[in-house]
């Protein structure tokens, strides 16, 4: 009782001295005092030139949910059905199906490519009748509410080009990654948490790390940048206090602050001042609001239930899609999580039973609770790696054992919700799993589409950056019309 | 935002124009005013570059309709498919067709066409190029492609006030527009500016009280001179170079594992103290090793060119990263030397500046023949920590000729450096800039629109060195002058410093920038009489005190109507942090180190492969280095740095955007390096044989660099004599559990933790992280 009576007097106070200080300050500074909100672009320094008239259209989609599966999974085990790879296991992969693809060094010396067929089996599931491998029974169950893409390709053969494309448009560093270009067009939903926020998880498979390039803002303004939450005891870097100060200690020292802060002000008469008093009390109010939001222990059993075990573990997959989902619903437009260890270079069959174990049943458990909290509807959400690999084995081909190269040509994704037609299969290989015979879907043509689900044209949004122009999709991309509602 | 290109100029006494320009937030008195004669370069060129070139301009591929506006032979012929239109005629804009396209009303005749995606021209743009075709439609050659030349310093009416030229070119512009300057700063704001610009760190107690007791005239010059002898000068300007070179202690991709590049690092830290002139130490930096005779101190300059990114990655194509290295050397070059955009010519013909990509290619060939494949080992041992061509810095070396890198133990060490092979390697365009797609083969040479390469020069990197510090080379020395600008005064006199072509921002005071780029050059290229000129300006002298007027005048404070107010760099942060509570360790370079950082985040990124998988914090001195010294993982950057807006190395960087985040105010308030220092401070005041008010006074001064007022130190009194009262022994032993340096054990708890919590306080100051 005291603590609250406390609490509310140093709120008034703290009121008057707020409201006093915008009083004071002339008219030509208020633009820069209405700040607003958390993380929407308080730098001084920005070049942008676009006026932000977002979305260009009505979006269908609100935020995105990215499941990045880093390292590649096989489409070959999961969602490309090839029956005729089973049957011509172990001969070698025509030349006039290779034709002038270029191989990675690690199987550019082998001399014999022998095709091998998934260990694992196929069957066919609801009203869409979409082949998907024994390795995924929980998406196998949502197969009517997922839009398997089965014709993605992309140009790049190695894992940190690949995935630099994948995640900001370019194989080369340093330019703004997805979720940036969302959160510079569209801003945060909630002025008490990014727009932009990054989870990581690792498997036990063969990993390839991340790189915080993937979430970088590149020449963005750095409030943009992809902010990493861990789902352990501190979910942003510095939110705790320090061991024995408490809630009411950071208020006093933040009324004195403000009090300090001020003084200044009165002096210089910089906005930058009033900046910085402001951003310590949204740090405060961010320190009451994640931990909440981060609290997993009062989910119901059902939901535990849903997305497995594990999601009570930190750090893990299922944990992350549990955060993931708790988050987006707060307001975060983009999540990006990423789950390591899905490069297959050996040993496939026994690894990759490993990470679809790790990702099958919370991805679906996702996919499901959004749906069921109505929310699906205006999230979308997106499953997939960087490239696929290849319908050879690398390395001696046994019966139980096999890996499988990088394969940039055709791989399988899956979305869902945000406006995507849900149960369908978009796209074709051939028989051997090599080659796109139909619908390809560019990797540009890829973010055009996500970007267009959010109410953006892909065009539109741009940056000027070193005299240039800058977007997402560079001067490619083409809205994947067939996959839309 | 919103752009705005207002310009004016008035013409003077013989006909000379003066120009002057603004791109963000310009004074409301100046704005949309019509200058009585239309500047092409001024005024013209930044409307038709930004919304005409993109389909008329350079870019061959891209033109449409044949037209291109950036050529006046082109903008000035008859039209392809009505020969009796022109686009341009000068003096009448009716008969311009250009004129009728951006002033119409008709939607399917306008320029720029809607689906270009570019604005509309505004109607003031539209009035300077009526204008300017009524005067004639007079075309200019760039005005950074022109070599500066030095004007005479203008007169001013207030003779009182200048102290060197700079101010005069200042206060002239200022009395143009009946702007007027602040008085100069009080003494210890001076001091702290001074002191972080020189040095990167707080001004001692000691220092403080001389200067302040210093009455005569040249007391600030002394200071000067103290501070940039100091061999700290070097590391604060070694600070900039580093990102500028993408400096970094990890090769950059995937496995992201060690390199061991740091004996360049300490170099150019010793280069900087020596005053060693911008035009060796460029030439060295380049082509160190083709300078006849080169000792081991010039080679390991050029490890300048092998900063950046290689990788290690298994299965990548050997060539196609050869080629993204030579790439990077390439656009480094434009960017960091140049001021120019020349990576845009890496797929096609620049799009804005008249760089063919030919020319691209041309300047391509000088990076290409190093001895070096794509990839030469994955994540190893030590002997991958440099790639060739590399060399090795002995025990001998350190004793000698190395003297300055801080080798500190006998294990072999090598370094990434410069070295071509024996054998000529041909140089290609390379198509959509696609390392397989070989175009016309090219020769070494440089752009010539900037300055045709002389056929004197030798074909290799050192005559690529005489070539950029020809003093007809237009570029070389505004833009490094200019940078230097920038880190002093916050904003360049080219705000865009890492692009001077027709799409960067034209100069806020092209005079003054052409006559420093020229006494620059007139005085042997000495970087520390460029440094002390700056700051010994009435200009910089000047209090930081926005008045209303000026916010709404001169908000950017493009015009230098006030000094320079801006918030410290991330790593000087940690500098001020580490110096204020006595803590930093005074070592200049050696290896990079690990300090505290939170758990957790090298091994979540990680592959698990090479020894940086897993972060292993040092101990002791070494958790006390300054920020500069801190190892930077490329693919995980120290993260209190990105917080505070650092570089993360991957490629050149020539300016550092500013935020203000909640983030930042997390960080100042929980990093375990502001609260140990805190901890560490409050135990040495509470050791001393003083008051607490006294106590408090002495940290304040410690971390602001000045005396508290008497209403801050009763504030902060205060708070300390509540906290006194407000917590257990329990408790307190809890917060000051934080940090390794160990304190007194009889100290008391709650006395100590109030002291820490105040001193605390005082580092989360706005004005504690700020130059004012």
């Amino acid at each position: 009782m005291e603590n609250e009576t406390l609490e509310h007097r140093l709120n008034i106070n703290r009121r008057k001295f707020l409201s006093k200080l915008s009083l004071g300050i002339g008219g030509a500074a208020l633009g820069s005092l209405l700040i607003p909100g958390l993380f929407s672009g308080l730098g001084s320094d920005s070049d942008s030139d676009f006026i932000p008239g977002l979305p260009n259209f009505a979006p269908k989609a609100k935020r995105v949910i990215y499941l990045f599966q880093d390292g590649a999974p096989s489409q070959l085990e999961s969602f490309d059905y090839k029956p005729k790879l089973r049957e011509m296991m172990g001969q070698e992969l025509p030349q006039s199906v290779r034709g002038s693809q270029i191989l990675t060094g690690m199987t550019a010396q082998q001399k014999s490519f022998p095709l091998v067929g998934s260990f694992y089996d196929f069957k066919q599931y609801g009203n869409s009748q979409a082949w998907i491998s024994d390795l995924f029974p929980y998406t196998a169950k949502i197969v009517d509410d997922i839009c398997i893409v089965r014709s993605m390709y992309t140009e790049a053969i190695n894992h940190d080009p690949a995935l630099t494309f994948f995640q900001t448009g370019a194989q080369q560093g340093n330019r703004p990654s997805m979720g940036s270009w969302v959160s510079y067009g569209l801003g945060s939903e909630n002025k008490n948490l990014p727009a932009f926020c990054v989870l990581l998880s690792k498997g036990k498979g063969n990993g390839q790390g991340v790189y915080s390039k993937l979430w970088s803002n590149g020449f963005l303004d750095s409030v943009h940048q992809g902010v990493q939450f861990s789902s352990g005891e501190s979910p942003v870097l510095y939110l705790n206090n320090q061991d024995g100060i408490d809630r009411r200690d950071r208020r006093k020292m933040l009324d004195k602050l403000a009090e300090l802060n001020d003084i200044s002000y009165k002096e210089f008469g910089d906005p930058e001042i009033t900046t910085k008093i402001q951003q310590y009390e949204m740090a405060y109010r961010m320190q009451t609001a994640m931990p909440e939001i981060m609290d997993v222990s009062k989910e119901s059993d059902d939901i535990v239930k849903m997305y497995g075990p594990d999601c009570l573990v930190p750090g893990t997959y299922a944990a992350n899609c549990l955060l993931a989902r708790k988050l987006s619903e707060n307001g975060v437009r983009f999540m990006q999580l990423y789950h390591q260890g899905w490069d297959q270079h050996s040993n496939l069959p026994q690894e990759i039973a490993g990470q679809a174990r790790d990702v099958d049943q919370a991805s679906a458990a996702l996919v499901t609770d959004l749906k069921q909290r109505g929310l699906l509807d205006e999230t979308l959400v997106i499953w997939g790696g960087e490239f696929g690999r290849t319908n050879y084995s690398q390395g001696k081909l046994e019966k139980a054992n096999y890996g499988r190269d990088h394969h940039p040509r055709c791989f399988s994704l899956w979305m869902a919700g945000g406006g995507i037609k849900p149960g369908i299969v978009y796209g074709e290989s051939d028989e051997f799993g090599y080659n796109i015979v139909k619908d390809p879907v560019h990797v540009h043509d890829f973010h055009a589409t996500v970007l267009n689900q959010l109410g953006i044209d892909h065009k539109k949004l741009t940056f000027k950056s070193q005299g240039r122009r800058y977007r997402l999709t560079d001067v490619a991309g083409n809205v994947v019309k067939g996959i839309i509602s | 935002m919103r752009r705005y290109l207002y310009l004016f100029g008035i013409v003077c006494a013989g006909g000379v124009l003066a120009f002057f320009y603004t791109c963000n937030r310009s004074p409301v008195n100046i704005d949309e005013q019509m200058p009585d004669v239309v500047s092409y370069n001024f005024n013209i060129r930044p409307i038709l570059s930004d919304k005409c070139y993109k389909c008329h301009g350079p870019d061959a591929s891209k033109r449409q309709a044949g037209l291109r506006l950036d050529d006046p032979a082109s903008a000035f012929k008859a039209l392809k498919d009505d020969p009796n239109a022109h686009v341009l005629v000068p003096g009448s804009p009716a008969m311009s067709e250009l004129f009728r396209r951006i002033s119409t009303g008709d939607t399917s005749e306008m320029m720029p066409p809607a689906n270009s995606n570019l604005k509309r021209l505004t109607p003031h743009e539209v009035d300077l190029i009526r204008k300017w075709i009524k005067q004639g439609a007079k075309f200019e050659k760039h005005w950074a492609f022109v070599p500066p030349k030095s004007s005479p310093v203008p007169e001013v009416k207030d003779k009182s006030w200048p102290r060197n030229p700079i101010d005069n070119f200042i206060l002239a512009k200022q009395e143009q527009y009946g702007l007027t300057h602040n008085p100069e700063a009080d003494k210890e704001r001076l001091l702290k500016r001074l002191s972080f610009d020189l040095t990167g760190l707080p001004p001692t107690l000691d220092m403080m009280d001389r200067f302040l007791a210093d009455k005569s005239p040249n007391a600030y010059e002394k200071m000067v001179d103290e501070l940039i002898s100091s061999p700290a000068y070097g590391e604060k300007m070694t600070l900039h170079w580093l990102d500028v070179s993408r400096y970094a202690d990890s090769h950059g991709y995937q496995d992201d594992n060690y390199r061991s590049q740091w004996p360049w690092r300490d170099w150019v830290i010793h280069a900087f103290n020596e005053n060693l002139p911008y035009d060796k130490f460029i030439t060295w930096q380049l082509a160190g090793d083709q300078i006849p005779n080169a000792t081991k101190e010039q080679l390991l300059a050029t490890g300048f060119n092998r900063n950046h990114k290689i990788t290690e990655e298994g299965g990548v194509i050997n060539e196609e990263y050869r080629v993204a290295y030579v790439t990077d050397r390439t656009n480094t070059f434009g960017k960091a030397l140049l001021g120019v955009t020349i990576e845009c010519a890496h797929c096609h013909d620049h799009k804005y500046d008249p760089f063919s990509q030919k020319e691209y290619y041309q300047l391509f060939a000088f990076f290409n023949q190093v001895k070096e494949p794509g990839i030469q080992s994955v994540v190893g041992g030590p002997e991958t920590y440099a790639k060739r061509p590399l060399m090795q810095v002995t025990n001998e070396d350190v004793k000698g000729i190395l003297k300055f890198v801080n080798k500190q133990d006998t294990n072999k060490l090598i370094v990434s450096v410069m070295g071509d092979s024996d054998a000529y390697r041909k140089t290609y365009i390379l198509k959509r800039g696609n390392y397989d797609i070989h175009g016309d083969e090219v020769f070494a040479g440089t752009p010539k629109a900037i300055l045709p390469f002389d056929d004197s020069y030798p074909k290799n990197r050192l005559g690529l060195a005489e070539w950029l510090f020809n003093r007809k080379n237009p570029l070389t020395a505004r833009v490094f002058v200019n940078q230097i600008w920038q880190e002093i005064f916050g904003r360049g006199i080219v705000k865009t410093s890492e692009d001077f072509g027709r799409q960067g921002n034209l100069p806020s005071h092209p005079e003054l920038l052409d006559w420093l780029a020229v006494d620059f050059m007139d005085h042997g290229w000495n970087i520390k009489r460029l440094v002390k000129q700056m700051v010994m300006s009435a200009t910089y002298q000047q209090s930081a005190v926005i008045s209303a007027a000026a916010l709404r005048t001169d908000p950017d404070n493009i015009y230098l109507t006030r000094g320079p107010r801006n918030r410290l760099p991330a790593e000087l942060i940690r500098d001020m942090v580490l110096a204020s509570s006595g803590l930093l360790t005074r070592t200049i370079g050696g290896p990079s180190v690990n300090p505290y950082q939170p758990p957790g985040l090298w091994e979540a990124a990680t592959s698990g492969r090479g020894q940086l998988a897993s972060y292993k914090q040092v101990h002791g001195p070494n958790l006390y280095r300054r920020g500069m010294y801190t190892l930077i993982k490329r693919t995980v950057p120290p993260v209190e740095m990105a917080i505070f807006d650092a570089s993360n190395r991957d490629q050149c960087e020539v300016r550092r955007l500013k935020t203000n985040t909640p983030l930042q105010a997390l960080l100042m308030e929980n990093d375990p390096t502001v609260l140990e220092a805190a901890r560490v401070l409050a135990a040495k005041l509470l050791q001393e044989n003083s008051k607490a008010s006294d106590k408090i006074y002495k940290a304040f001064r410690l971390i602001v660099c000045r005396k508290p007022t008497q209403q801050e130190q009763s504030i902060l009194s205060n708070y300390y004599s509540t906290e006194l009262t407000s917590m257990d022994p329990k408790t307190a032993a809890k917060v000051l559990n934080v940090g390794e340096y160990p304190i007194p054990a009889q100290l008391d708890k709650v006395t100590l933790v109030a002291m820490m919590k105040t001193v605390d306080l005082i580092y989360n100051l706005e004005e504690a992280i700020t130059k004012s």
